[in-house]
């Protein structure tokens, strides 16, 4: 058993003083130690998605990454996505298509969409399509995520 | 009350496409999966490494806490039963006791405080277990001289079905032509995204455990668990919270779960196992892994005449609970026939233990492997007989009804022959083979396939009866309530998992009760808030839940209407309810539904002496069952170099009677087919000659992405059941039923310039080439 060690985790704007093992996830870590347990876990190695957050403004896989190297970071998930309670387009289109049945891979959709759209508003569909199979539904077929993304990607580049 | 269909065609909710009330939470990340809660401890199982072997010496590392089979000397068994004579009941230790049958058996359970700590423990067991022969194939386990899995199944042989008609030699020998086709549907995992997981919490002050767990029938966990352990049921609760997929996976109890609430008990605290993806991939259940040799006798005009088969499942180490080992191989004899015209049939099927995981029922169960397996005979009798594919269909398939099948199911009615034509002609036959021959010419290797099926939906206790399973299932019950403010809370005994069920139900209720849905709660997945129930699978909750949710509204629609007279000095035939007001046809005398709610609880006195205060009802419901069909085609190119197989075109027409919320439902076609492409293309799980899971990993058994996936191109024939309240069939599975026949015909289409066919899901690169290569070599 390793020691614990001080961390300070800024997650969605808000600070969170926590105590883990070096070798605690960072997925592990938002779930267990801050409680947000949103960001859901179908592998814990790498392939299916569902873990996905924003971690510099980038999509991570938050299982394959360590609590202690997002120390500094600024990490988002999918609890600090709706704006009140304004949802985030990509929630409204994920629920107005149809894009999610079981929702359990759906945070992981969601944040991967989202920091591919903010990082790239012009992406081609075929792009999407592309970054989309990056992450596994099991019960969707996948056809109405892409809607729904595409769908989302159209009303924010209108804003 | 009376089980006749109501007309809901004028309803206001049934039959568009409402929003889903489960998707707000959802969407936010406020679901609640049974991960999410906090314990005090952590159990993790240690598992065997090896397929068969004795148990020699299980020691746990300093400081640990370890439970064996030592420790559960008054824990019964799981034991699922079949009332057949020709089945073999074997039992299901819940902690292996002397022997090892599979990779991936629990042999002990290790506890940490953190899961980290109780996996860091479970690596540091040491266990020592002496290698026996294993069993991999149902080959090997049927050998002559063969070890025996299981001492009670003598040549393994744990559960068997013959059928013959009496007519069936007779009609076999005027056969102009018998095509025969030996297929191989692998094994596969249904793989939930969400793997499975529970929480079992022991409240000091009650003396009662709850365990929150991913499980598609929490009433029959509650059940099975109990026996085990030997509780009263009300002690124990279960509550199957939102639920991360189950696909057929969830609906098993497996000995984890016992184990869990034995521990919460035993130790009186809460403790937690959420599996990880290898524990999902090695040692939950398994499903598929069948061989399956069909020949069928056809006269000179491809009419199919008779049909004998064989059907070897192997079903692994134990048989599963509730539904038996023997769900996929004798369902599979069952319904072989499918939607085919003709009578004369025979048919043995086997369930064959080996030295694998246990095999359960997953999205489909049996028709993907017999639908796959028909239609590929199909195709080959309309290659050697020199007929068109539609056309050979067109001439066998049923078309007439009610029509009582060769082993005597009865199809109330169906549009067999109507979606083909639909499918055909949104493909556009003739042009595609114009397309094809143009593409061969440039090397480039199209093939078009159908995949045409029947599939039994919404069944209630005679058709499981008839099986003989331990346990009957197939009712189901609900209970509803309008309170005092006018809102109804609809508790059901069925179980979703995302099907969407909340929201389909409050239309169909809200149309019943002339209310909005967004006044009706639908509570469910809770043992405590629930009536008894059996869940959710086999296409049967919308059908079954749906059926006892109207009568249930029905009832509460009368009391409702009676109240309205009274208040509105009518007649209660003369008074409709809509828009949240009881009115007076043809007048203007109105009176909102919640104020008839309020007089229910609170004006009693103002009613006759015999009235019943109060809107709460309860209602049952137990059809006999309908059948969904549809036609699948599939457009593929097959890369002859690589033997890669890409889906250009994928087509769906099919009939589910009437559709509640036509959103939902295509969600529900498009996943399922999803499914089914990766069955027929990808998903294999793969042992080694010792028994050793070869594919542990997302990565090794590739379920498909958004790239695998086509646009699904859907076509909807609405005929409405007869045969149940809400007119509606069933349609959870059938979407996977028709896409590995549809794929593979496709494949062996585009390869049939090469004289050569694949006739094994998943049909991979690997078995495309194999193919390929012997057709090079002949040559
Ligand atoms: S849980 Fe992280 S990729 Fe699957
Ligand atoms: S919605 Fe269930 S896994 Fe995607």
């Amino acid at each position: 058993m390793t020691d614990k060690v001080d961390i300070t985790l800024a997650v969605n704007g808000r600070d969170y003083d926590i105590r883990v093992e070096p070798r605690r996830t960072l997925a592990d870590t938002l779930r267990d130690d801050c409680g947000l347990t949103g960001t859901h876990l179908g592998c814990e190695h790498g392939v299916c998605g569902a873990c996905t957050v924003i971690v510099d403004g980038a999509p991570v896989r938050s299982c394959l990454m360590f609590a202690v190297q997002a120390e500094g970071k600024a990490v988002r998930t999918v609890e600090g996505l709706a704006n009140g309670d304004t949802l985030h387009p990509l929630q409204q289109a994920f629920m107005d298509h149809h894009g999610l049945q079981c929702g359990f891979c759906t945070p992981g959709f969601l944040m991967l969409a989202t920091g591919v759209l903010e990082r790239e508003p012009d992406i081609s569909d075929e792009d999407l399509v592309d970054v989309l199979s990056s992450n596994l539904c099991r019960c969707t077929g996948y056809q109405n995520i892409i809607k729904a993304v595409r769908a989302a990607a159209a009303e924010m580049r209108a804003k | 009350m009376t089980d006749a269909p109501v007309h809901l065609a004028d309803g206001r909710w049934v039959g568009r496409s409402l929003r889903r009330v489960e998707d707000p939470a959802l969407v936010r990340g406020q679901g609640r999966f049974t991960a999410d809660l906090k314990a005090d401890h952590f159990v993790r199982f240690v598992r065997s490494p090896l397929a068969s072997g004795r148990i020699v010496k299980i020691e746990a590392p300093e400081g640990a806490r370890m439970f064996t089979a030592a420790d559960l000397a008054a824990v019964k068994p799981i034991q699922p039963m079949l009332h057949k004579f020709n089945y073999r009941p074997i039992a299901q230790p819940i902690l292996a006791r002397d022997v090892v049958r599979f990779v991936g058996e629990p042999v002990a359970a290790i506890l940490g405080r953190t899961d980290a700590e109780a996996e860091d423990f479970a690596d540091q067991v040491e266990l020592d277990i002496e290698t026996l022969d294993a069993l991999v194939t149902a080959d090997e386990a049927l050998g002559d001289n063969a070890p025996l899995v299981h001492d009670e199944a003598p040549r393994n042989v744990i559960v068997e079905g013959i059928v013959k008609t009496p007519d069936f030699d007779a009609t076999w020998a005027k056969a102009a032509k018998i095509v025969r086709i030996d297929a191989r549907s692998r094994r596969q995992n249904a793989t939930p995204m969400e793997a499975r997981a529970g929480h079992a919490s022991f409240d000091p002050s009650t003396g009662r455990v709850t365990l929150t767990c991913t499980s598609q029938m929490p009433h029959l966990f509650r059940t099975t668990v109990c026996d085990a352990l030997d509780m009263p049921e009300s002690e124990l609760r279960v509550i199957a919270p939102d639920v991360g997929g189950g696909f057929g996976q969830k609906m098993s109890v497996s000995p984890e779960y016992v184990m869990l609430v034995f521990l919460a008990r035993r130790l009186r605290t809460s403790i937690a196992w959420t599996e990880d993806r290898r524990e999902n991939l090695i040692a939950s259940y398994h499903s598929r892994d069948q061989q399956l040799s069909l020949e069928g006798a056809f006269d000179a005009d491809g009419k199919l005449l008779a049909l004998s088969g064989d059907i070897v499942a192997n079903i692994g180490a134990y048989s599963c609970f509730p539904t038996t080992c023997g769900v996929e191989p004798l369902m599979a004899m069952a319904e072989l026939p499918g939607p085919y015209d003709f009578r004369a049939y025979a048919c043995r099927s086997r369930g064959v233990a080996t030295h694998t995981c246990p095999i359960a029922p997953y999205r489909g169960v049996s028709r993907p492997s017999i639908t796959f397996v028909l239609e590929l005979l199909m195709d080959k009798a309309a290659c050697e007989l020199g007929i068109d594919p539609v056309d050979i269909r067109r001439k066998n398939l049923i078309a007439a009804f009610p029509y009582t099948s060769a082993t005597g199911l009865v199809f109330d009615e169906a549009s067999y022959r109507e979606t083909l034509e639909m499918a055909a002609k949104a493909i556009d036959v003739p042009a595609f083979r114009v397309r094809q021959k143009a593409a061969r010419a440039k090397g480039k290797y199209l093939g078009l396939g159908f995949g045409t099926f029947s599939e039994r939906t919404g069944y209630g206790t005679p058709a499981f009866a008839a099986r003989g399973m331990g346990i009957t299932p197939g009712w189901e019950q609900v209970e509803m309530a309008m309170d005092p403010s006018g809102f109804v809370e609809l508790k059901i005994g069925a179980s979703p998992h995302g099907q969407g069920l909340r929201t389909t139900l409050s239309q169909i209720v809200a149309d019943q009760l002339g209310i909005n849905p967004n006044r009706i709660r639908v509570v469910h997945g809770d043992t405590d808030r629930t009536p008894y129930g059996f869940g959710t699978f086999a296409s049967r909750s919308l059908v079954i839940a749906g059926g006892a949710s109207v009568l249930a509204a029905r009832k509460v629609r009368v009391k409702l209407l009676q109240i309205a007279g009274h208040f509105l000095e009518a007649a209660p035939e003369d008074i409709v309810l809509e828009d949240g007001n009881a009115k007076v046809a043809g007048t203007d005398r109105t009176i909102p539904i919640r104020d008839l709610a309020r007089a229910a609880y609170h004006g009693a006195h103002q009613f006759q002496k015999d009235f019943v205060p109060g809107l709460a009802e309860t209602a049952t419901y137990d059809p006999g069952g309908t059948f969904s069909n549809a036609c699948h085609v599939a457009i593929v190119e097959v890369d002859i170099e690589t033997g890669g197989v890409k889906i250009e075109k994928y087509l769906v027409a099919e009939d589910a009677g009437r559709i509640i919320n036509p959103m939902i439902a295509d969600g529900q076609i498009h996943g399922g087919v999803a499914q089914g492409i990766g069955n027929a293309l990808y998903e294999e799980i793969v042992y080694d000659e010792t028994g050793n899971i070869l594919t542990s990993t997302l990565a090794d058994f590739m379920p498909p992405t958004a790239h695998e996936i086509p646009p699904i191109e859907l076509h909807h024939r609405e005929t409405y059941s007869p045969a149940t309240i809400t007119e509606a069939k069933g349609l959870g599975e059938g979407g996977g039923i028709g896409a590995p026949a549809a794929i593979v015909n496709a494949i062996n289409d585009a390869l049939s310039p090469f004289g050569v066919s694949v006739a094994e899901i998943p049909a991979t690169p690997q078995r495309i080439r194999a193919a390929l290569r012997a057709a090079e070599q002949r040559s």
